[in-house]
């Protein structure tokens, strides 16, 4: 996640401003090399050679038995990245169920958890309260917990007589049973205004072998248990960013705007939020890079269903290599999701990389606020 | 702007109203930190409370904090009745080793990218800064085909040895290294020491805070870690815990849901990590600025 410092080092490539000369290190490059060697030999045997090998395995139909390099496995080309896309048929279907069900949980998600981070850094943030400290820990806290005994926890909080439908009974509300309730919310919303099956239009011919209806069936009931657990476990982690990005914005500014006679909203939309908009970007992308790759929740809550609701690329890959041995269908959505979030991470990495060479923003409130006043 | 047509008259007027506000945003301040403080922790208390309830109160009052009566059968049930305490030492093991290997190979990989001048250097330190774009959850079938042709699949070292190292670890050591003034080494090398010597003499000790805080990553990651248990054993003497975890909440414990137990459960493999966040809090925090990434 250190994205801001590292693409500007990244870019400073290998120049070291302290030249050294001397014979000393006549041997540096034999040290160098030496000194490199276990991260080089362990990275690249457990990350590089098995994204080379599982390449291949996704262009063969191996099913798990003996070893995927030898001439009896079958090879079939691209067949295992068409049938995804182009063929009529579960496969397909299953992959883009898995992929809807990611649009809306990302959609939902991340503005959920950035709107939620902001706010609790503005709160922390804030010079006049005491005590935030024992705040702000307590709402990083989840952060570093273990996904899968978080999951635990949410999945008692969710159960049908578990402590969210205590807490909405108390409001009058029959609470739903979460985890086996695969009803889509946008087609609960449908129903409610009196839509409560498909129009005529919407019944067939959607895109990839979905109707769209299908698509247009929001996340599932199940779904926003885990967004509720995913949202409340990432914000914290977020707000020590904008915490961050806060303290860059100069105290005299916001002094300076008050004494404009600014209200709180004004200097929030027009000072603060422009201030701090390189965090928030990255927050957003640093957001979406890493809900593509929900995993560990949907394996512990929900295993995909119900109704296959919530399956997502990630766990679909899983599936479909670990428990129905095709392993060459499996590494091939792996690889469509690779694809997806190193899109995200290069339009992360382009965006901040500009911004680290002209920064249009910096003379902004120099040139404005005097002005003003 | 009406503020400025007439200040002298309306000044106190304004400086009342400002008091009163004051008071009102300070109030409203702390409300949203208490609603929030408990949105957060809240749940917390609920697992520990429902951990030493008895199953049909944990059913009936899941919301309250107290059990009644209060039992201990959830815990008993965990050491006698799972191979608890089996996950709890594979997890030790795991994240000992892990953490040691990580703080020893990301220093000296990142002290070599920082100082040592060496041809390579540049395009290895590229390499490091794409590995870390890599996402962990694309890997998992890659994993299983190494680790299974290799031979170490169902094995301790397939659990421990592809985690030794990491791209972020050695991002941290390389800044970290950066950053320290370069004369005190070149005082030792000139004095004789070899480059090793210089780095584990001189350089590392230098190194503590920076020491720290990777290991305190390097213990939360691989405590916490879990699709690399997934796909790198299927014996069930071979769990760590959160794979255990998994295992007895996808049921293979049978019989009711026996909350008491798995929230008890979760909360003893959350412990670990709680302890060492409130000791090194400020650790976590910085990490969280730096934003390094689990890689």
């Amino acid at each position: 996640m250190a994205t801001e410092t590292l693409t500007a080092a990244a870019t400073a490539g290998g120049s070291d401003p302290r030249r050294r000369r001397g014979g000393i290190r006549s041997n540096e490059n034999l040290a160098g090399w030496l000194f490199v060697a276990p991260v080089i030999v362990i990275l690249g045997l457990f990350l590089l050679l098995p994204i080379l090998m599982a390449l291949w395995v996704s262009l063969t139909d191996w099913n798990g038995q003996g070893s995927p390099f030898t001439g009896d496995v079958p090879f079939v080309g691209a067949h295992n990245y068409t049938q995804l896309f182009t063929e009529d048929g579960l496969a397909r279907r299953d992959f883009m169920t898995s992929i809807r069900n990611n649009i809306y949980y990302v959609a939902i998600v991340v503005p959920a958890q950035t709107v939620l981070a902001l706010g609790l850094a503005l709160v922390v943030n804030n010079r006049m309260l005491k005590g935030k400290s024992f705040f702000r820990s307590a709402f990083y806290f989840p952060s570093v917990t273990s996904s899968v005994a978080i999951s635990v926890v949410f999945l008692f909080l969710f159960a049908n007589s578990g402590a969210v439908n205590a807490l909405l009974s108390f409001l009058g509300i029959d609470g739903p049973e979460w985890f086996a309730d695969s009803r889509g919310v946008l087609h609960l919303l449908f129903g409610a205004v009196g839509v409560d099956s498909p129009p005529a239009a919407l019944a067939d011919g959607g895109p990839f072998g979905l109707t769209w209806w299908d698509w247009l069936a929001g996340p599932s009931v199940a779904m926003i248990s885990i967004i509720t657990l995913v949202v409340w476990t990432t914000s914290g982690t977020f707000m020590l960013m904008f915490l961050a990005g806060l303290q860059n914005v100069p105290v005299t500014l916001d002094e300076a705007s008050t004494l404009d006679g600014a209200s709180r909203w004004q200097r929030f939309r027009h000072v603060t939020l422009p201030m701090i908009r390189p965090t928030t970007f990255l927050v957003l992308t640093l957001g979406m890079i890493g809900s593509w790759q929900v995993f560990d929740q949907v394996y512990v809550m929900s295993q995909g269903d119900p109704a296959k609701t919530t399956l997502t690329p990630a766990y679909l890959s899983y599936r479909t290599a670990f428990r129905d041995f095709d392993y060459g269908s499996g590494a091939a959505i792996s690889f469509v999701l690779f694809l997806i979030i190193i899109v995200l991470t290069l339009i992360q990495r382009r965006a901040l990389a500009e911004r680290d060479t002209d920064r249009p923003r910096r003379g902004w409130w120099r040139r404005r606020v005097p002005e003003r006043s | 702007m009406a503020v400025l047509t007439d200040r002298p008259a309306a000044a106190p007027a304004r400086r009342q109203r400002r008091a009163a506000r004051t008071l009102a945003t300070r109030f409203l301040g702390y409300a949203t930190l208490v609603f929030f403080g408990l949105v957060f922790l809240y749940p917390f208390v609920i697992q520990i409370g429902n951990a030493l309830k008895t199953e049909p109160d944990a059913a009936a009052n899941p919301l309250s904090p107290f059990p009644d009566p209060l039992t201990l059968a959830g815990f008993e049930r965990i050491f006698a009745g799972t191979n608890f305490p089996l996950w709890l030492g594979n997890s030790l093991l795991v994240t000992v080793l892990v953490t040691i290997g990580r703080v020893f190979f990301d220093s000296l990989a990142g002290y070599a990218l920082a100082r040592l001048r060496f041809r390579g250097r540049g395009g290895l330190f590229a390499a490091v800064i794409a590995v870390m774009a890599v996402p962990g959850v694309v890997l998992l079938i890659p994993k299983f085909l190494v680790l299974n042709q290799l031979g170490l699949y169902n094995s301790y070292a397939g659990l421990v040895v592809p985690l030794l190292a990491d791209a972020a670890g050695v991002f941290i050591m390389k800044q970290f290294f950066e950053s320290i003034p370069v004369s005190v080494e070149e005082a030792a090398r000139i004095d004789g020491a070899s480059i090793f010597r210089t780095f584990w003499s001189v350089v590392l000790p230098m190194a503590k805070p920076a020491l720290i805080t990777l290991t305190i990553l390097s213990f939360q990651g691989s405590w916490n870690e879990f699709p690399h248990s997934l796909v790198s054993v299927q014996d069930p003497d071979l769990f760590t815990l959160p794979r255990g975890l998994a295992d007895l909440v996808s049921g293979s414990l049978g019989k009711g849901t026996q909350y008491p137990l798995k929230l008890g459960a979760a909360l003893l493999a959350t412990i670990p990590v709680a302890i060492i966040f409130v000791v090194f809090q400020r650790y976590f925090v910085r990490d969280a600025n730096d934003g390094s990434d689990k890689g």
